[in-house]
């Protein structure tokens, strides 16, 4: 899609990016133990004599991980592996308890994918690019070391130790830093909707190494580095730029990409070498023999299906039929929680624009002010369409409704108690309003002549001032119409 | 009174349940021959009261008319390579020296349910590697035969399971639990003159067992008779959702199958383990067993394993391999032996802690899985075992089709003395030679006591049978120790 180019010395460069990310998925308990998966328990409580490894202890496999890891291939069109296996990943580390880290090397469950990503997921024109998915496979995750807990010693918290991740390998098709957030973030929303990852990149259940290399412009292909654990989009694409120029400055200078392994500091912005190939360890990959293959049979597999839920690229299709535009359907759709709310809303009765016009202008504008997330909302998806229901009804007109909304956000009142506390019902009393239009008119005699004499623009100018006088609680079109008689 | 060292499994549970004596009594009388026996080496731990516990509940149990359990009064020994809750849990390692579990293994558990007691922890080879108990960190079992040459010189008890067999034969207790990677219940059983049988893979569960070799490693009993590994086995096995290679299978009634009438079972007779140079004796024997089975309705038939000589190669690639990666969590870091020198990294912790924790065959033994796991040595060494491995299982599946059972000689010789092949690894690997082939496929294998060689040892008869079907290997055993009149006893100098 966007044609994403390096500046150098020698010409253009072309950048060549492909993305390993890790996903936790959502289950209650651990991979291949019972231990509870939740996050920020106190150190060690969530760890069971096969989280720590010890003598005797037997991995046994979490059937809702496996799901949830085949729903999300079913969910970007992968090949569904019937047959896969679990492999041993060997290698010394204080915060890996087994000494090896059970994976998929030769037999993952999910084969290959594609996620169509556009560039502008807010622009209905922008072209859109397919992300080829070699692989995903599912693997315990390591504990956590603590540095900072004693003069001379490492604290070992095993809480994550075993929890499940997909890691989810896309193909080195990926050809911009925007293309590569872009990627992430439709990853993300698809994982959000099919439930297998919460997407928290904070608090670190989703990460990504990031490969990149550089060529010229259809070129033979450049010797890559992978940038480990990158937890932000915005540090990705960061890093990514870095990285790409980094190597474009050390070829053009004569030097060569080393193939390595290097971390991103996002206060310097900058990526720095971690370890070499030279040091990278030996793994020896082997099946683990303390575990059958894993075999998924149809009924299982017809489960995993019917249990998905329509995805974002379906969502946004049905939003447009629904008579939304293009650019609503698109921000609506682009985070699950944002179309269940909005969903939410519908079967509430609201109507589909009512709904989202709301939803674009006054919800996600209030919220962006009280700096909170749509989950944190102090006006849930209910409350919010008993407001609009008022709106509808012709009980409140739509500016009486913002006054409502602000007063709701504060103290969480239903919006009709407000409204019947306040007064604020709107009035069709028709003597009240021709009194106050007789009036205006007699103070504005210089713009009735004008209006009369063709100047339509006017009207705007009594309905406001007519307004302003009924404070705001007239019907607008008992006003329009008594206007339209009065002025002739 | 009743020597109770002389009671096996089915004697001491059905007098125990005839109330012919007190199980309390039966725990005590073998707990003072354990203490007794010290210079056999055959225990680590002793657990005396656990013993009388066990017994004094099943004394109550009976008293208040419950119903016993397949065990009930039995007191064993258990293997050290058993994680006994409260109880130190070794595999004869210097590692997890001290180390003492929280938690039950599920084959011990399941016999303490079944109303057997513990004696005590038996040693063996150190981490189940081994096959004379000369590796153990807490000194070498010795074998409670002599030759009948006169000099006396201690003898390998076999291994990895030596403290079973030692203490078994030494009648120390009436059975034990043993494990069986590449034949060590087999192996040890032979050399002492027990019998011992290997269930078919996933028979009994390895949670709570210190792995060996994952693939390979599998728990059974051993005792001084057929009938006794049939109780046992059945009060040990079944499925366990803690085991994931565990077999999700009910427990055959094996005590109550056993029949020695083999009409209609055909006996195969492997040629490729007729090996060139073969023990005399051996050979001897092995006739000896065909003709008693012929004898009991058996048809002989000759048939071929052609891969047989590549399954030592291929166990001592895959058991090392698999071993090298599940002796990593011994790291000094959550428990176990650490050693810390001053101002060391983790790293150097590892190192030392390794170094220091693991003996010189267990080292090889990390060694040699390292290297054969390494890139660029992967395909050659693991990949071309596994398809070995597979070749091997293959010889069986075609075998299966014109015989029910096999048999052979359970190791190529008697028991040697302690110090004669510990030099050599190689000529040590070679005693596993005729266990590991059902090692590899899986298979029931059973030893029982085939008879005497020229200097006056036991040697053993192996009949493996096809998976799942230890009924028809126990019966096998059950014929051949009906016929073998095998009563010979070490005696008692310790």
């Amino acid at each position: 899609m966007s044609e994403y180019r390096i500046q150098g010395n020698t010409g253009e460069w072309e950048v060549v990016i492909g993305l390993e990310v890790h996903a936790q998925i959502t289950s209650e308990s651990k991979l291949f133990s019972g231990s509870s998966t939740g996050f920020g328990a106190e150190p060690n409580s969530h760890v069971s004599l096969v989280d720590a490894a010890m003598p005797g202890m037997l991995p046994v496999p979490n059937r809702e991980c496996l799901r949830q890891a085949v729903r999300t291939g079913m969910a970007i069109n992968a090949q569904i592996n019937r047959w896969s296996r679990f492999d041993r990943k060997n290698y010394f580390y204080a915060d890996l308890p087994q000494g090896y880290q059970i994976s998929q090397l030769y037999h993952p469950i999910v084969g290959e994918g594609e996620i169509e990503v556009t560039l502008n997921e807010k622009d209905p024109d922008s072209p859109t690019k397919k992300i080829g998915i070699e692989r995903i496979h599912v693997e315990q995750d390591a504990g956590k070391l603590m540095h900072d807990q004693h003069p001379t010693m490492s604290f070992v918290d095993l809480n994550r130790s075993g929890v499940a991740l997909m890691e989810i390998v896309s193909r080195p098709d990926i050809s911009s830093p925007q293309e590569a957030g872009a990627y992430l973030k439709k990853l993300r929303s698809i994982l959000r909707y099919v439930g297998s990852c919460d997407g928290n990149m904070e608090q670190g259940s989703m990460r990504a190494d990031v490969n990149v290399s550089v060529r010229k412009p259809g070129g033979e292909l450049g010797t890559r580095t992978e940038t480990k654990n990158v937890n932000s989009i915005r540090f990705m694409m960061q890093a990514i730029e870095y990285e790409a120029q980094r190597q474009v400055d050390l070829i053009e200078s004569g030097g060569a990409v080393v193939q390595e392994t290097r971390l991103f500091d996002p206060n310097k912005m900058e990526t720095r070498s971690m370890r070499s190939k030279e040091d990278a360890h030996d793994y020896r990959y082997f099946p683990d023999p303390d575990l059958l293959p894993v075999e998924l049979d149809d009924a299982f597999l017809e489960e995993c299906l019917a249990s998905l839920p329509e995805l974002p690229d379906a969502k946004r299709a049905r939003y447009e039929a629904l008579g939304l535009t293009a650019y609503n359907a698109a921000v609506l759709t682009a985070e699950a929680e944002t179309a269940f709310w909005f969903e939410d809303l519908l079967a509430e009765g609201v109507d589909a624009k009512q709904a989202s016009n709301w939803l674009m202008s006054e919800l996600f504008g209030a919220l962006n002010k009280l700096g909170k997330t749509l989950d944190e909302s102090p006006v849930n998806p209910k409350q919010a369409a008993e407001l609009l229901g008022l709106v509808a009804d012709g009980t409140i007109s739509g500016s009486i409704a913002k006054q409502v909304f602000e007063i709701m956000l504060e103290t969480g009142q239903g919006a009709s108690a407000i409204v019947e506390e306040k007064g604020l019902k709107q009035t069709n009393d028709t003597g009240a309003i021709e009194a106050e239009i007789a009036k205006i008119m007699a103070a504005n005699e210089d713009k009735v002549t004008e209006y009369r004499s063709g100047k339509d623009k006017l009207f705007g100018f009594f309905v406001g001032q007519t307004m302003k006088a009924m404070q705001g609680k007239a019907n607008p079109q008992i006003i329009n119409d008594l206007l339209k008689k009065a002025l002739g | 009174m009743t020597d109770f060292s002389r009671l096996g499994v089915a004697a001491i549970r059905d007098g125990v349940a005839n109330g012919e004596f007190k199980a309390v009594e039966v725990a005590e009388a073998l707990n003072t021959r354990v203490a007794a026996a010290k210079a056999l080496n055959a225990f680590i731990v002793e657990t005396p009261e656990m013993a009388v516990a066990a017994a004094q509940a099943v004394d109550a149990d009976r008293a208040a008319g419950k119903p016993l359990g397949k065990m009930a009064g039995v007191p064993i020994g258990m293997k050290d390579l058993f994680c006994t809750e409260g109880v130190q849990t070794t595999a004869a390692s210097h590692m997890l020296e001290g180390f003492v579990p929280t938690y039950e293994s599920t084959v011990s558990a399941n016999l303490w349910k079944a109303g057997a007691g513990m004696l005590g922890k038996l040693n063996l080879d150190q981490f189940a590697m081994g096959s004379s108990n000369e590796t153990s960190y807490f000194g070498n079992v010795i074998s409670p035969w002599r030759r009948n040459d006169g000099d006396n010189a201690a003898l390998a008890p076999g291994g990895s399971s030596g403290g079973s067999s030692s203490a078994i034969a030494a009648r120390l207790c009436p059975a034990a639990t043993g494990t069986d990677t590449g034949g060590s219940i087999r192996q040890p059983a032979a050399f002492v003159g027990i019998s011992g049988i290997k269930p078919t893979y996933g028979r009994c569960s390895r949670w709570g067992v210190v792995a060996f070799a994952s693939s390979l490693d599998q728990a059974g009993p051993m005792a001084r008779d057929v009938r006794d590994c049939a109780i046992m086995l059945e009060a040990m096995a079944g499925f366990d959702p803690k085991d994931s290679t565990s077999l999700d299978l009910p427990v055959p009634a094996w005590e109550a199958g056993l029949n020695s009438d083999l009409k209609g079972k055909r006996i195969g007779i492997p040629r490729e383990y007729r090996l060139d140079g073969i023990d005399e004796d051996i050979a001897k024997m092995w006739d000896n067993g065909i003709a008693w089975l012929k004898d009991a309705g058996a048809e002989i038939v000759d048939i071929s394993l052609p891969h047989t000589k590549y399954a030592l190669p291929a166990y001592y690639i895959i058991a090392p391999a698999e071993a090298s990666s599940n002796l990593a969590r011994y790291d000094g870091v959550r428990f176990g032996l650490r050693d810390l020198p001053e101002g060391a990294g983790l790293q150097d912790m590892y190192a030392a802690t390794r170094a220091a924790g693991f003996g010189e065959e267990v080292r090889r033994r990390i060694m040699i899985g390292t290297y054969v796991l390494s890139a660029g040595f992967y395909d050659a060494y693991y990949t071309q075992a596994q398809k070995v491995r597979a070749l091997i299982a293959r010889d069986f599946d075609n075998a299966w089709a014109s015989c029910d059972l096999i048999l052979a000689p359970t190791a190529p010789s008697a028991a040697f003395g302690l110090g004669e092949k510990n030099a050599d690894p190689l000529s040590m690997y070679l005693n596993d030679v005729f266990a590991v082939p059902a090692s590899l496929a899986g298979l029931p294998a059973m030893s029982v006591p085939g008879g005497l060689d020229k200097q006056g040892l036991p040697l053993g008869l192996q009949i493996i049978g096809k998976a799942l079907d230890e009924q028809a290997v126990l019966n096998a055993g059950l014929a051949i120790e009906q016929r073998s009149g095998f009563t010979a006893e070490a005696g008692e100098w310790w």
